[in-house]
C-alpha cells in the first residue's frame, strides 16, 4: 500500500482486465447465435454492455461506476424494464381474445374459418422442415388419393416427382424426402397453434390439416377485406366492421368475434376501476381490507411484541435468553411452510384447531373468520420480529430519565407512557411503515393460506380475504379471462398508493425526530 | 419492596403456547405413522421415519434435488447479493458523484412497484434469452438467479449505506493517504468492518429466496428444476390429505438449519433489524 499516487491512477489490476475480458469473450461466442437469429435488438445489448464494462473498468476516471454499472444493469434488465413494459400494457386491452396484433387476428379468424368442402378429396399429411430446428418455417407432403405427391407451403402447392420421395406403402403417406426433415407426430402436435392457422392456397380454396396426418381442401368463410377493415361471414353475409381492438356486426346486434387484438385504449383501464361498477364494487372492498389487513397486522404483531419485550426486559427476569430464543422459531421457521402448516390447521375436517378445541369451525370458510384467521396468522408470523426490535429498543431507553421520572414520584405506567414508550416509537416507526409496506403486498401470506377465498356468491375474481396483490394476480393470470390490461392499471396505482404511504411515513418521523430533539 | 415476576412468566409461557403448537405439530406430523392429516395430532402418536423414507424414495419428489437445487439458487443469489448491494451501498456512503441523490431515490421508487406483475414481461423476456443461451432460459437455476440479482440494487443497498455510513469515514481517508485505491479501501477496509450487517443482510437474502414461490412456481415448472418452496407446495397444494406426512418430514429438513442459523447469529439479527430490514 506504498504506490504513489502517479502509479497509482495509470495501473490497470489484472482482476478488472480479466472481468472485461470474460465478459468480451462471452459477448463473441454469444453474437454470431444473435445474428443467426436476427436478434438485432440483442446484438445492441450485447455490444452495448460490453462497451460500458470495458469504458468503466478500463479508464481510471470512472470510480463510482465500477461500483454501480453490474448491479445498475442487473436493475435496468429485470426490473425497470419489466416495470416499464407493464407501465405500457396498463394503457392496452391485453389479455385473454386480445393477445395478437391485427394481422396476426386477422389470419386467425381466417384460418380458423375454413370449412371443409363438402365430399371433396382428402390428403394424407407429412410435416416437414428444411432443418431439425422445429420452430421454423414448415411445409406440407401432401399425398392424394391417386397416390400424387404435392409439396404445399405458404404461396401454393409444387408437384412432387415420386424419385425423390418413399410413400407408406399403405396410406401413401410421404415418409422421407430428399432434402427435407419429416417430423414425428410428436414433433407436429408441438407445433399447436401454428399448425392450426397454417394453411395451403390452392386455386379452389385452402389445404388445411386436421389432426396430425390428414388434410382436406377447404374455403374461408370468412373474407377479410383490408381497404374497409371489415371481416365478412360469407355463409350469413354478417359483415364485421374492426373497433376498439375486435370485429363488431355492424348490423347492431352487439355481436363480436371471438378473436381481437392488442389496441391502446388510453386511460380506460384507470377509469373503469372507479366508473365501472363490476370493477369499482370488488376494487374497494378488496382495498379497504387490504389497508385494514395491513394497519392490523402493524398494529397486532408491534402490540404483542412490545408486551412481551416489557414482559421481558426486568434485570431479574431469569430464562430470558431461554424464551427469547424459543420465541424466534416462528421468525425463522421458512414462512412458506409455516403459512401451510397454519392453513391445513385451519382445515375443518382434520384440522388441529377444531380437534384441540373439539368445535367444527369453518375456519377459512366464512368471510369474518377467515379474515381473522388471517390476521391470527399473520401475528403469528410477525410478532417475534416486533419483539426483537422492541427488545433492541428497551435497551435504548435512558435509565436515567427513567430513575428521574421515578424520584419524581411517577408511577411505573406513568414513566412507561411518558418515557419509554416515546424512545421505543420513534425507533421503531420507520420499521412500522416498512412493516405496512411489507403486509399491504404480503402475497405469500394471503396465496398460501386462503388463496383469497372464501368468494361471496357471484364473484369469482375478488374474494373476501383477496388483498389488492393477490386479487391483480388472478386478474392478470386467473384461470378466467385474463385481463392484464387492467391488472398493470391497478399495479400501478398499487404503486402509487404505497409510494405515496412511505413518503409520507419517512416525513412523518423525520418530524417526530426533530421534535424529540427540541 | 420487592417486584412479583410471576406475571411475567405467566405471560411468556401463554406466548411460548402460541408460538411452539404450529411447530409442535410440524413435528408430530413428520413423525406420524400413516402420514395424512386427518391422523395428526399435537403430540405424535408414535413415532416412526417412514414419512422420511416414503420423502427419499418418492420418483415423483426427488427432495434431494430439490434440497440441492435451493441451496445452489438461494446461495448462489444470496452471496452475489450482498456483494452487488455493498457495492453500491459504498458508492453512495463514500463516493460523491453525479446523479447520487436521484440514484438512491430510484432505487427505492423502483422497488415499490408490485413486481409480479412484471412476470409477463420477464417470462416472454427468458423465452427469448433461453432461444440464444439454453443455459440461462426458462426452466434453469442460471436465469431464476439473474432474475433475482434484479433486485440486489434494492432495498439491501439502503440499508447497507446505512451501516456504512457508521463506520468512520477517518479510517478509509487515512488508507486512501497510505496510498490505498479505492478498490482496496472497499476490499481490505470497509468490508470486513461491515461483516456483520453482511452476515444479516445475505441471511435475510437467503430466507426471502428460500420463500419465493412466485418466480420460481413459474420459471421452474420441471419436477427435477424444482426448489424446495415450489416442491413443497406442490405435495399440498394438490391434495391436502394423503402427502402430508411426506411435505411435513420435507419442511422439518429444510426449516431446521434455518433455524439453527437464526439461533447462532441471534445478536447480530437484533443490530440487522434495528437498522431496517424487515422480515425475509
Amino acid at each position: 500500500m506504498t504506490a504513489a499516487p502517479y502509479e497509482r491512477a495509470a495501473r490497470l489490476s489484472w482482476p478488472r482486465v480479466v472481468f472485461v475480458g470474460l465478459v468480451a469473450a462471452f459477448a463473441v461466442l454469444t453474437i454470431p447465435t444473435l445474428v443467426d437469429k436476427h436478434s438485432w435488438t440483442g446484438v445492441a445489448i450485447s455490444v452495448a454492455v460490453t462497451a460500458i464494462l470495458a469504458y468503466v473498468y478500463l479508464t481510471p476516471k470512472r470510480i463510482a461506476a465500477r461500483f454501480l454499472v453490474p448491479g445498475t444493469i442487473l436493475l435496468l434488465a429485470f426490473q425497470v424494464y419489466p416495470v416499464a413494459y407493464t407501465i405500457t400494457t396498463a394503457f392496452t386491452n391485453y389479455g385473454d381474445g386480445h393477445r395478437l396484433s391485427q394481422s396476426q387476428a386477422v389470419a386467425q379468424i381466417e384460418a380458423d374459418s375454413v370449412l371443409e368442402q363438402p365430399g371433396a378429396q382428402r390428403y394424407e399429411l407429412s410435416v416437414a422442415t428444411k432443418t431439425t430446428d422445429t420452430s421454423g418455417a414448415f411445409v406440407f407432403f401432401l399425398t392424394d388419393p391417386n397416390g400424387k405427391v404435392e409439396r404445399g407451403d405458404a404461396s401454393g402447392l409444387t408437384p412432387v416427382p415420386d424419385s425423390q420421395v418413399t410413400k407408406d406403402q399403405f396410406t401413401g403417406k410421404v415418409t422421407t424426402a430428399a432434402g427435407w426433415h419429416i417430423l414425428t407426430g410428436i414433433q407436429v402436435n408441438g407445433l399447436g397453434q401454428r399448425l392450426s392457422t397454417f394453411a395451403v392456397p390452392t386455386s379452389g380454396g385452402f389445404i388445411k390439416s386436421v389432426g396430425l396426418s390428414e388434410a382436406y381442401i377447404g374455403q374461408f368463410t370468412m373474407k377479410y377485406d383490408a381497404a374497409a377493415h371489415t371481416m365478412t361471414d360469407t355463409r350469413t353475409s354478417t359483415v364485421y366492421k374492426a373497433s376498439g381492438g375486435e370485429f363488431k356486426a355492424a348490423d347492431g346486434s352487439g355481436k363480436t368475434l371471438p378473436i381481437g387484438w392488442k389496441v391502446g385504449v388510453g386511460f380506460k383501464n384507470f377509469t373503469s376501476v372507479l366508473t365501472d361498477a363490476a370493477i369499482r364494487g370488488p376494487f374497494l372492498r378488496v382495498l379497504i381490507w387490504t389497508i385494514a389487513f395491513a394497519v392490523l397486522s402493524v398494529l397486532t404483531t408491534f402490540a404483542l411484541g412490545l408486551l412481551l419485550a416489557v414482559v421481558m426486559d426486568h434485570p431479574r427476569m431469569r430464562g430470558r435468553k431461554l424464551y427469547s430464543s424459543l420465541l424466534l422459531l416462528p421468525y425463522a421457521m421458512p414462512a412458506f411452510i409455516t403459512t401451510l402448516v397454519w392453513s391445513s390447521m385451519y382445515n375443518k375436517d382434520f384440522g388441529l384447531l377444531n380437534k384441540l378445541f373439539g368445535t367444527h369451525i369453518d375456519w377459512l370458510g366464512s368471510p369474518w373468520a377467515a379474515r381473522g384467521s388471517v390476521l391470527l396468522t399473520n401475528l403469528w408470523l410477525g410478532f417475534p420480529y416486533m419483539f426483537l426490535v422492541c427488545a433492541g429498543l428497551l435497551q435504548a431507553v435512558p435509565q436515567e430519565l427513567k430513575e428521574v421520572a421515578r424520584v419524581d414520584g411517577a408511577s411505573a405506567v406513568r414513566v412507561f407512557r411518558s418515557v419509554t414508550m416515546p424512545t421505543v416509537l420513534i425507533g421503531a416507526m420507520p420499521l412500522l411503515i416498512a412493516s405496512f409496506g411489507y403486509n399491504f403486498n404480503n402475497f405469500n401470506l394471503i396465496r398460501l393460506l386462503t388463496d383469497g377465498g372464501p368468494y361471496p356468491s357471484g364473484s369469482s375474481t375478488a374474494g373476501d380475504t383477496d388483498i389488492l396483490i393477490s386479487y391483480t394476480y388472478r386478474l392478470a393470470f386467473g384461470g378466467q379471462g385474463a385481463q392484464y390490461g387492467l391488472a398493470s392499471a391497478i399495479s400501478f396505482l398499487i404503486f402509487v398508493l404505497v409510494g405515496l404511504i412511505t413518503y409520507g411515513g419517512f416525513r412523518q418521523t423525520r418530524q417526530l425526530e426533530e421534535v424529540y430533539a427540541r | 419492596m420487592r417486584e412479583h415476576l410471576w406475571w411475567r412468566h405467566l405471560i411468556g409461557l401463554a406466548a411460548l403456547v402460541f408460538a411452539l403448537v404450529p411447530i409442535l405439530f410440524l413435528i408430530s406430523a413428520a413423525l406420524n405413522p400413516i402420514g395424512t392429516l386427518s391422523t395428526t395430532s399435537l403430540l405424535p402418536s408414535g413415532a416412526s421415519f417412514s414419512n422420511f423414507s416414503k420423502l427419499f424414495h418418492d420418483p415423483n419428489s426427488p427432495y434431494v434435488r430439490w434440497y440441492v437445487n435451493t441451496l445452489v439458487i438461494c446461495g448462489v443469489s444470496a452471496v452475489l447479493n450482498v456483494l452487488i448491494g455493498v457495492s453500491g451501498a459504498y458508492a453512495f456512503s463514500r463516493l460523491r458523484f453525479r446523479g447520487r441523490r436521484p440514484g438512491l431515490t430510484g432505487i427505492m421508487l423502483v422497488q415499490m412497484f408490485p413486481n409480479f406483475i412484471s412476470l409477463t414481461a420477464l417470462y416472454l423476456t427468458f423465452i427469448s434469452i433461453g432461444g440464444v443461451l439454453p443455459a440461462f432460459g426458462l426452466n434453469t437455476s442460471l436465469g431464476l438467479i439473474l432474475v433475482y440479482l434484479g433486485g440486489a440494487m434494492g432495498v439491501n443497498t439502503w440499508l447497507l449505506k446505512g451501516y456504512l455510513d457508521t463506520i468512520p469515514k477517518e479510517l478509509d481517508e487515512s488508507a486512501r493517504i497510505d496510498g490505498a485505491t479505492e478498490t482496496q479501501v472497499f476490499f481490505k477496509v470497509v468490508l470486513p468492518l461491515a461483516r456483520p450487517m453482511l452476515v444479516v443482510v445475505g441471511l435475510f437474502s437467503f430466507v426471502s429466496f428460500l420463500n419465493e414461490i412466485l418466480l420460481a412456481g413459474v420459471f421452474l415448472t420441471d419436477t427435477t428444476h424444482k426448489t424446495l418452496a415450489v416442491g413443497l407446495y406442490g405435495l399440498v397444494s394438490g391434495n391436502h390429505n394423503t402427502d402430508y406426512g411426506e411435505f411435513a418430514a420435507g419442511s422439518l429438513l429444510a426449516g431446521i438449519p434455518v433455524v439453527l442459523i437464526y439461533l447462532y447469529l441471534q445478536k447480530y439479527l437484533v443490530k440487522g433489524l434495528t437498522a431496517g430490514a424487515v422480515k425475509g
